[in-house]
């Protein structure tokens, strides 16, 4: 069962994958045309209709795969980088600046994304798709690098490293050559699902108007879009909000099972 | 001059005192045993020598490693001593090795660190020549697959082999063993302490054994030192420890593992 989802989610996100790619340089319909007719249903020239301007969907949800992957990876990289490199920093430091570093990660953490995006967007006075990137990922590398810290902390009070540390290895070894590799199985699954979370944060974003801004049509703004007419046309909402929660369910499939698979390999060592 | 020198000795944790005031000395060549019962305080006291405390453990006193102080130097201050002047071997071998690295990879940092010290290049032959080396000098059968092996492929009392030869690798005067046997089988353990005992000779190392078990540490120890909840109770040659006890808790010691050979019967 378990290898069944992992196997459907990583071909959902491949295929997901491929139709972003694909709208770069292709879609059915360029995006601009609005010739297809106001809030038409599905038909052979627009097979999920088109939206109240006569855009055609099935494009714009196309091109919304690609910002929700660009901005899930790209805040995914953003805080696990930043996360990390804190969490690591914290899992060394001594008592006093540890207790500091711990306590601004509390706070950091009881910000809402929604509000660090916000601020995000007021500091830079535009929102788009890198201050939905930076603000999704200022809000990830607290979690990440509180988790990071932790198990970070559990390596470093190994024997192994003791013992690296009695042949005269200094911290940075200690750090590429145990902690990194000791902490990546569990900090690749956490990315994992962090990325899911990520994707559902940019819809958020868009769907309030603090992602990217028009003519990227990101799933969110689609929504917003769509919501007005959900009664009369209800594929609007039907398509882009199956997209997102399809996407995002591939993506959990793909962390479950790529824990499963950490955890037999870590069973074999034992 | 002294290779180790600890005087006055103490660890804390929270104002509790879990080492107090502990006087070692040790020559260069020396072999001395410390003794005592799981949770007296040795570990803690070999772990201050090195300025390797556990988080939140502070220690104060004296202590000078080849006439250098440790306690209160920060860490790049100790870093060169570590390995150069001093080594150690853990109690668990299936601790002291990282899971997710190779033996022969594990084995390569001390020798490379060395190396470097001394001035040597060294070549990817050299270095397979020394993994190997260093893996015949622990009486490992074949060096060549142990190598290649992960730490959860090969036997314990092969792990702690190879966890001698790193902290041979590392080129130390004074080798600290830490309760070496205590995991592994009754006969694994003879051969690791034969092992131990021969290295220190050939090697002309000082050893700082430390063990809960009298008796082994009076098969390779001249000194001993017996400790019972973080202070140093008992000292002198082995034999006199050993024959005549000072102190009760050396004879409870002596008569709890005369017990246990008893029950055991002749022969172990
Ligand atoms: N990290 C730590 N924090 C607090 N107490 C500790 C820590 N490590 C050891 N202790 C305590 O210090 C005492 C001595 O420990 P240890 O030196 O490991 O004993 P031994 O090696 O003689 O068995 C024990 O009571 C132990 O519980
Ligand atoms: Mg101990």
């Amino acid at each position: 069962m378990r290898r069944l989802t992992f196997r459907l989610g990583l071909v959902l996100l491949g295929l997901a994958f491929a139709v972003a790619l694909t709208t770069l340089v292709w879609t059915p319909w360029p995006v601009e045309d609005m010739s297809g007719g106001r809030l038409a249903g599905p038909s052979w020239a627009h097979w999920a209709g088109t939206d109240r301007l006569g855009r055609d969907s099935l494009s714009q949800v196309m091109i919304g795969a690609r910002i929700a992957l660009m901005v899930g990876l790209g805040a995914t990289l953003v805080g696990g980088l930043i996360g990390t490199v804190a969490g690591v920093l914290a899992g060394f430091a001594q008592r006093g600046l540890d207790d500091a570093l711990a306590a601004a990660l509390d706070i950091l953490i009881a910000f809402p994304t929604l509000l660090l995006a916000m601020l995000v967007v007021a500091a830079s006075e535009t929102a788009s798709l890198g201050t939905a990137i930076l603000a999704i990922g200022l809000a990830m590398s607290a979690i990440i690098a509180r988790l990071v810290r932790v198990v970070s902390k559990r390596v470093l009070a190994q024997d192994y490293v003791t013992a690296a540390r009695c042949c005269g290895a200094g911290w940075l070894r200690i750090v590429l050559t145990h902690v990194l590799p000791n902490i990546a199985p569990t900090l690749l699954v956490a990315l994992a699902l962090q990325f899911g979370l990520a994707v559902i944060a940019e819809a958020s974003l868009s769907y309030l108007g603090l992602g990217a801004p028009p003519p990227n049509a990101s799933w969110g703004q689609l929504l917003q879009q769509a919501q007005a007419t959900v009664y009369t046309a209800p594929l609007g909402v039907l398509v882009p909000g199956g997209a997102l929660v399809l996407l995002v369910l591939a993506i959990n499939f793909v962390a479950d099972g790529l824990r499963d698979l950490l955890d037999d390999s870590a069973e074999v060592r034992e | 001059m002294t290779l180790l020198q600890v005087q006055g000795l103490s660890v804390q944790a929270r104002g509790r005192a879990l080492v107090e005031d502990v006087d070692l000395t040790l020559a260069p060549g020396e072999r001395l045993g410390l003794v005592g019962e799981s949770g007296s305080g040795k570990s803690l006291t070999a772990l201050a020598v090195l300025g390797l405390l556990p988080p939140g453990l502070t220690a104060s006193g004296r202590v000078l490693l080849d006439g250098r102080p440790v306690i209160g130097q920060p860490d790049r201050a100790l870093v060169p001593l570590r390995g150069a002047v001093a080594a150690m071997v853990f109690q668990d071998p299936r601790m002291a090795l990282d899971p997710l690295m190779r033996l022969g990879d594990q084995l390569a940092v001390p020798l490379r660190r060395r190396a470097a010290r001394e001035g040597r290049s060294m070549s990817r032959q050299d270095l397979r020549a020394a993994q190997v080396a260093a893996l015949e000098r622990v009486a490992i059968a074949e060096p060549a697959r142990i190598l290649d092996a992960w730490p959860h492929q090969v036997s314990g009392g092969q792990r702690q082999r190879v966890a001698i030869a790193m902290a041979l690798a590392c080129g130390p005067r004074l080798l600290i063993a830490d309760e070496p046997t205590t995991a592994l089988d009754v006969s694994t353990q003879a051969e690791v302490m034969a092992l131990l005992d021969r290295l220190v000779r050939d090697e002309g190392l000082a050893l700082l054994f430390i063990s809960h078990d009298l008796p082994v540490v009076a098969g390779i120890a001249d000194r001993v030192t017996v400790m019972a909840r973080g202070r140093v109770v008992e000292e002198g040659p082995t034999a006199q420890v050993f024959h005549a006890p000072a102190q009760p808790y050396t004879q409870g010691l002596i008569a709890a593992a005369r017990r246990l050979d008893a029950a055991l019967g002749p022969g172990e």
